[in-house]
């Protein structure tokens, strides 16, 4: 009984001492306290880019040729190590399918050729810089790809009204982390150049977490039972833009897909 | 679709404007870091034309003219097309977007937007600008026929860009709203039409109040004259209550009546009550107009949130209408052996 009751104390003990640690540790883990805005939030102003290969593949890849002939060795695809926590999307076999029939057909489907929106989270790590702009409601999200632009509404949480491409998010601090909740997206954007797809029931929830003075950590939760067997997490750093004359400039990419979109439709000169 | 807003209110409306304008100063509240608090979401959709109407000779309406002028120009824009005529085929905007008749409007009772010159038109052409508007006239006519490809549309049918975002800011005939956010060192516009994002650094020197060091890269110095843009590169600056932005840099595509790449658009914006900012803005461009121009609107506080105009996505007008077009061709030219062979 006494052996009994003295190993009861020794768990109960040994439980509370690890609780201690790990909140200790857990205390201790971010290390880094940004600076804050006039309101006193973490202050993530500024203009934003992510450094790697996720545009070509969220998995991980080895460097391959140009799908494009004429490009040559400037359009060819640099190796990856993936964003992807586990390394492969955990995809339902008949949408794995999918993801390689886009992936074989890729120049006749992903939207990023054709100018089209670029979703989230594919518009963070496109290989374009975007600016975060920081009021107390509204949190803008602004990038230079296709003027993509998204609002995260802080104060006034709005519910989706109608299917979007950039999805409808709300947010939250939790600490120093400000995380994003996007729901309410359309079918049609991609997570990258690879043919990797989601569905109409895309739940994306991201965490921005201020590293240093000049570098974020960006993790985005990936949900979309459709899809995928389970949600899945990606993860990468962001990097300040610190040129000071950094800016986010026009990509007005339309104009620049006319001829490949419709070209075909022109009409054909009288000889 | 018929006005369903009683005219008595539309004068109340009116007559509002009147008294506004001589009320004393609208104290403006401040965002947390000093700016003169200009957020929230914002309409410019009006009626008021940006010349005056030719057999108008005064500046402003009496409020019963304002209803009446809008009542008629409602009743143009809402005028019922012949049914199976090419002109019946269009949008119904009542449905698919908020037309005028539905949208908040900014409201005034000036007879057009331009208040300099005095006769409320564009100043005369310069000799310079009509031999670029021949240019143009000369390019569009080897582009051909409205369906002969999409680069002869217009830039609203081909989704490049609409009136909303400007610089200057005008109504877009629907959808003229517009969400304005602030942060320490800059002014953020997005206009619904049609998505477009105008980010506009603020000059530090004009004490907006502004903690700068942490916004590095914040785009405050001035873009290289090679970088041009449809919407031009913006600086703004505080003058007391006004928000000022200066914009140059354009590409000269901006769909501004005959504007070319060496304009310069000068706009102030200033909070007048909690409802209400006055929009005014001057335009230089010497390659057109023999003189500046200048020009009053308002923008009236509207209700979110923006919803995502995502018009190249969507845009099977386009693609339709050449693929109507280049049918119709085909069927032409079946037809023309048979009519030879009889």
């Amino acid at each position: 009984m006494r052996n009994r009751f003295l190993i009861r104390v020794t768990v109960v003990v040994m439980t509370a001492c690890i609780a201690l640690a790990v909140a200790l540790v857990s205390a201790q883990a971010p290390g880094y306290r940004a600076p804050r805005t006039p309101d006193g939030k973490p202050n993530l102003n500024g203009i934003w880019q992510a450094i790697n290969t996720a545009n070509f593949d969220i998995e991980a890849h080895s460097a391959g040729p140009s799908p494009v002939l004429e490009l040559g060795a400037s359009g060819a695809v640099p190796g990856g190590l993936g964003v992807v926590e586990g390394g492969v999307l955990p995809y339902r076999p008949e949408a794995l399918t999918k993801r390689n029939e886009n992936r074989a057909n890729r120049l006749k489907l992903d939207p990023e050729v054709k100018c089209y929106l670029p979703g989230v989270p594919r518009a963070v790590y496109q290989p374009f810089p975007f600016q975060i702009l920081q009021s107390q409601k509204h949190i803008m999200m602004i990038h230079e790809y296709a003027g993509a632009v998204r609002t995260v509404y802080m104060t006034d949480p709005v519910e989706a009204p109608a299917d979007s491409w950039m999805g409808w998010s709300n947010g939250r601090w939790e600490g120093e982390t400000l995380v994003v909740d996007t729901k309410g997206f359309n079918d049609l954007s991609w997570f990258d150049r690879s043919g990797n797809f989601h569905s109409d029931a895309l739940h994306v929830v991201e965490r921005f977490t201020p590293r240093s003075a000049d570098t974020i950590n960006y993790e985005a939760t990936i949900e979309d039972p459709k899809v995928f067997t389970r949600p899945f997490k990606m993860s990468m750093p962001l990097y300040r833009r610190v040129e000071p004359n950094a800016q986010i400039l026009e990509f007005r990419c339309v104009e620049f897909v006319e001829d490949l979109l419709y070209g075909h439709l022109r009409k054909q000169q009288s000889k | 679709m018929k006005m369903r807003i009683p005219g008595a209110l539309v004068i109340v409306c009116f007559a509002s404007i009147a008294v506004a304008a001589q009320a004393p100063a609208h104290k403006v509240s401040r965002t947390p870091d000093g700016q003169p608090d200009l957020q929230g979401f914002w309409s410019n959709a009006t009626y008021t034309p940006l010349e005056r109407p030719d057999n108008v000779t005064k500046e402003f309406y009496t409020p019963d003219e304002a209803v009446a002028a809008e009542k008629a120009a409602a009743a143009r824009e809402s005028a019922e097309t012949e049914p199976g005529t090419v002109a019946d085929v269009h949008y119904d905007f009542t449905q698919f977007g908020l037309d005028r008749s539905q949208a908040t409007l900014a409201r005034s009772l000036r007879t057009s937007l331009i208040v300099d010159p005095k006769n409320g038109k564009l100043p005369p052409v310069t000799a310079e600008g009509k031999r670029i508007l021949a240019a143009r006239a000369e390019q569009a006519k080897r582009l051909g026929g409205r369906w002969d490809s999409a680069q002869s549309n217009q830039l609203d049918d081909r989704c490049l860009i609409m009136a909303g975002p400007g610089p200057p800011m005008m109504d877009a005939a629907y959808n003229s709203n517009y969400q304005i956010v602030q942060s320490p060192g800059y002014v953020m516009i997005l206009t619904e039409m049609i998505h477009d994002v105008r980010i506009i650094p603020l000059d530090p020197s004009t004490g907006s109040g502004s903690p700068r060091a942490e916004s590095r890269g914040d785009g405050r110095l001035n873009a290289p004259t090679q970088v041009r843009q449809w919407m031009g590169v913006s600086r703004g600056r505080w003058e007391g209550e006004t928000l000022v932005i200066e914009t140059t840099n354009f590409n000269g595509k901006n769909p501004l009546r005959g504007s070319t790449e060496n304009m310069k658009v000068v706009e102030r914006l200033r909070r007048v009550s909690e409802d209400v900012i006055e929009y005014n803005f001057t335009v230089e461009d010497k390659s057109m107009w023999e003189r500046p121009w200048s020009a009053e609107s308002v923008m009236r506080k509207t209700n979110g949130p923006l919803f995502e105009h995502a018009c190249h996505e969507g845009n099977y007008g386009l693609y339709n209408t050449l693929v109507g077009a280049r049918l119709e061709e085909k069927q032409a030219a079946e037809a023309a052996p048979k009519k030879d062979s009889k």
